[in-house]
């Protein structure tokens, strides 16, 4: 699981923002997170809140989950991430960076491995409020 | 949106030392070789090692040590394996072999990923073997790591200098470390490479012969540690230290 790494990271840049904006208490982060990235919802949220508890202690977190959907280059076909289909190996892989999809997934129509993620990659902070200093 | 990944990637490199990426811009100049086998002699010497292997299209460095069967293991983050005493990781990992096509987008994606998570604690030496030419990794490296020097490599061939000579005047422009240029393949007494670097106002850290042993050894890493190449690459490693 490396749910914990990203926790750390969003904690970790909201912190920053929060010093750069002169924001003296940070009380909600909305994070958007791609269906690729098959994060564990509750060990997400179970790792935000510890590590946030000691260094943004009135923080929430609003977490959405964005659909991953893929286009192929060659021929312009696009369709969904389906993990449940794929082997558990596969899909632990993918998990863990998100890019190896190119070595498994295919396009369906042209078999190409040249496609994109249109969406549903990563893990995003869409956005921050607090209050300001004084 | 703000990609949360950025913000941790100087602390998960916070415990290492130093960093030396093995880049040439030619492709087949044996950098793969020289980043393994530099690794296994700098842990041989007793320093805290980590290899990194960069090139996510066609990685080699997992052949190289006879690690296609390693596997990191999670635990808030990815901790990479130890490989014959190096901490070890490449995307080989995640793609059992299959080929992965990537364009720049996604090299950049998965190398931000794999800098964000990896885990490497304490190490005196971090090793990164770049794929060659001069595109999306070596530019991500200089971007995203900013204190890495860099070891380059080229080969007797004229062609291979051309090309080093470009490389280094891109690392200059960026104010990025050039720790030194090796020879590789050397045969016979050739002065015209070590006379370039040096007019260059570079360091010429020696040559590496010409082992046709090599190939044999590959996959072993005790056996690469007894050949010449390795011998060679020894007394290269005794001026990076």
């Amino acid at each position: 699981m490396h749910e914990w790494a990203l926790a750390e990271a969003v904690v970790s840049t909201a912190s920053k923002i929060a010093g750069e904006r002169g924001l003296g208490k940070i009380t909600l982060v909305k994070i958007r997170v791609g269906e690729l990235q098959q994060i564990d919802l509750e060990v997400f949220k179970f790792a935000l809140s510890q590590i946030a508890e000691r260094i943004l202690p009135e923080a929430s977190f609003e977490i959405s989950v964005e659909k991953a959907e893929f286009r192929c280059r060659v021929c312009g076909r696009t369709w969904r991430f389906r993990g449940e289909e794929l082997d558990p190996e596969v899909r632990e892989a993918i998990h863990v960076i998100p890019e190896v999809a190119h070595a498994f997934l295919r396009c369906p129509r042209c078999g190409s491995p040249d496609f994109e993620v249109v969406r549903g990659r990563g893990v995003w902070i869409e956005s921050i409020a607090g209050e300001r200093l004084g | 949106m703000i990609d949360p990944r950025l913000s941790v990637i100087d602390e998960r490199l916070g415990r290492v030392k130093k960093i030396i990426a093995v880049a040439s811009g030619k492709g087949g100049v044996g950098k793969s070789l020289i980043a393994s086998t530099l690794a296994l002699i700098l842990s041989e010497r007793g320093f805290r090692t980590g290899l990194m292997d960069l090139d996510f299209t066609n990685p080699s460095t997992h052949l190289i040590l006879g690690a296609e069967s390693a596997y990191p293991l999670e635990d808030k983050g990815v901790v990479p394996p130890k490989i014959r005493g190096i901490s070890y990781t490449s995307i080989s990992f995640f793609t059992g072999g299959k080929p992965s096509p990537l364009r720049g987008e996604d090299v950049t994606n998965a190398f931000i990923e794999i800098l964000a998570l990896t885990r490497w604690g304490d190490l005196d030496y971090l090793v990164i073997d770049t794929p060659p030419g001069m595109g999306d990794a070596l530019l991500d490296l200089l971007r995203l790591i900013r204190r890495v020097g860099f070891l380059v490599v080229s080969t007797p061939s004229r062609l291979s200098l051309e090309t080093i000579r470009k490389l280094i005047e891109i690392l200059r422009g960026v104010q990025a470390k050039v720790v030194g240029v090796v020879e590789n393949m050397a045969s016979g007494e050739m002065k015209s490479i070590k006379r370039e670097v040096e007019e260059l106002g570079e360091t010429y850290l020696g040559s590496i012969s010409f082992d046709p042993e090599v190939e044999e050894a590959i996959g072993s890493p005790d056996k690469l540690l007894k050949t010449r190449f390795a011998e060679d690459l020894r007394k290269v490693a005794d001026k990076l230290v």
